[in-house]
């Protein structure tokens, strides 16, 4: 976990938080971050790209904070995202715990959209988009395809055995300024 | 008729069945949102009593999240029903100048649904 927060922590850090995943810490990190960009100097592209990829990676991350057994480190909810600047390329990291047992469908979710071309992950999108209900969560299983189409970049992650029960999921994405 | 006002997370809404004009402005991310688009796609269900000669949807989105993906699709698919029944429907989607990915999501939606679309540039 050490190791994971370590890396996530690389670069110059925008914004870092690591704790309960409510509605409301989502909701004020994105007006938080929408006010720097203005402020920032980058392109009105990339500030709209980096901001919509960033709505879906929170989200995503909301939606998905598995509840762990409370202890004394983990609160319920926990969760973890990093949003920082390395080499002109924006990375925002998430992590959260998921139930080992979940942890391979969805790296071969992940590998499927990491294996897509461009124009296929059009269509894969417009599958889901068409044919797939809204899961139990309220997301609509769209999010990884969307950041992997906005971005263009392959999603990277990491699973880190955390206990018999539960891994710990980190996801970073990439956007090129 | 329904006016819903805009706020960071939710779009602005009206809908006149007596002009046939839909507009949906601003941003459109809530966690969850199918509690926002509900009354929109029930009104659309209620405006098939007695639509207008000819239905204009303008569609100026700023921002939108994946979860309201799939509510669009589902107004847009009470739209082409409307013009399976012979209705004039026109859909049109505005998109800033420098903002590919609109353009991109406006094109997802035409090759879906079977209403014209017209793809509209906003030049500041």
């Amino acid at each position: 976990m050490n190791e994971c927060y370590a890396r996530m922590n690389q670069g110059e850090v925008i914004v870092a938080y690591k704790g309960s995943i409510s509605a409301e810490v989502i909701s004020n990190t994105l007006s938080l971050i929408e006010t720097k960009l203005e402020e920032s100097a980058e392109q009105t592209g990339v500030k709209k790209k980096l901001y919509n990829v960033l709505v879906e990676s929170l989200q995503n991350l909301f939606h998905h904070v598995d509840a762990i057994n409370n202890t004394d480190e983990t609160e319920s909810n926990f969760g973890a995202f990093v949003l920082a600047k390395q080499d002109q390329i924006f990375r925002i990291s998430t992590g959260n715990f998921i139930r080992s047992d979940k942890s391979k469908v969805l790296k071969e979710k992940i590998d499927k959209i990491n294996s897509l071309s461009k124009e296929e992950l059009k269509d894969f999108y417009k599958f889901v988009l068409n044919n797939q209900s809204f899961s139990e969560k309220g997301g609509g299983g769209l999010g990884l395809i969307d950041i992997a189409r906005k971005t263009g970049n392959k999603l990277e992650y990491n699973f880190y055995d955390y206990n018999k029960d539960f891994d710990f999921f980190n996801l970073n994405v990439y956007i090129n300024e | 008729m329904i006016n819903i006002e805009g706020t960071p997370k939710t779009p602005t809404v009206s809908m006149n069945p007596s002009t046939g004009v839909i507009e949906i402005k601003g941003r459109s991310i809530p966690e969850n949102s199918i509690e926002f688009y509900k009354p929109i796609v029930d009104w659309l269900e209620e405006y098939y009593q007695g639509p207008a000669a000819k239905t204009v949807v303008n569609v100026q989105l700023e921002y939108f999240n994946t979860s309201s993906s799939k509510c669009i699709l589902d107004v847009f698919k009470k739209l082409e029903n409307l013009k399976k029944n012979q209705k004039d429907v026109i859909i049109n989607w505005y998109y800033e100048e420098d903002d590919e990915d609109m353009l991109e999501a406006g094109e997802d939606y035409e090759s879906i649904i079977k209403v014209p679309f017209k793809m509209i540039q906003i030049v500041d």
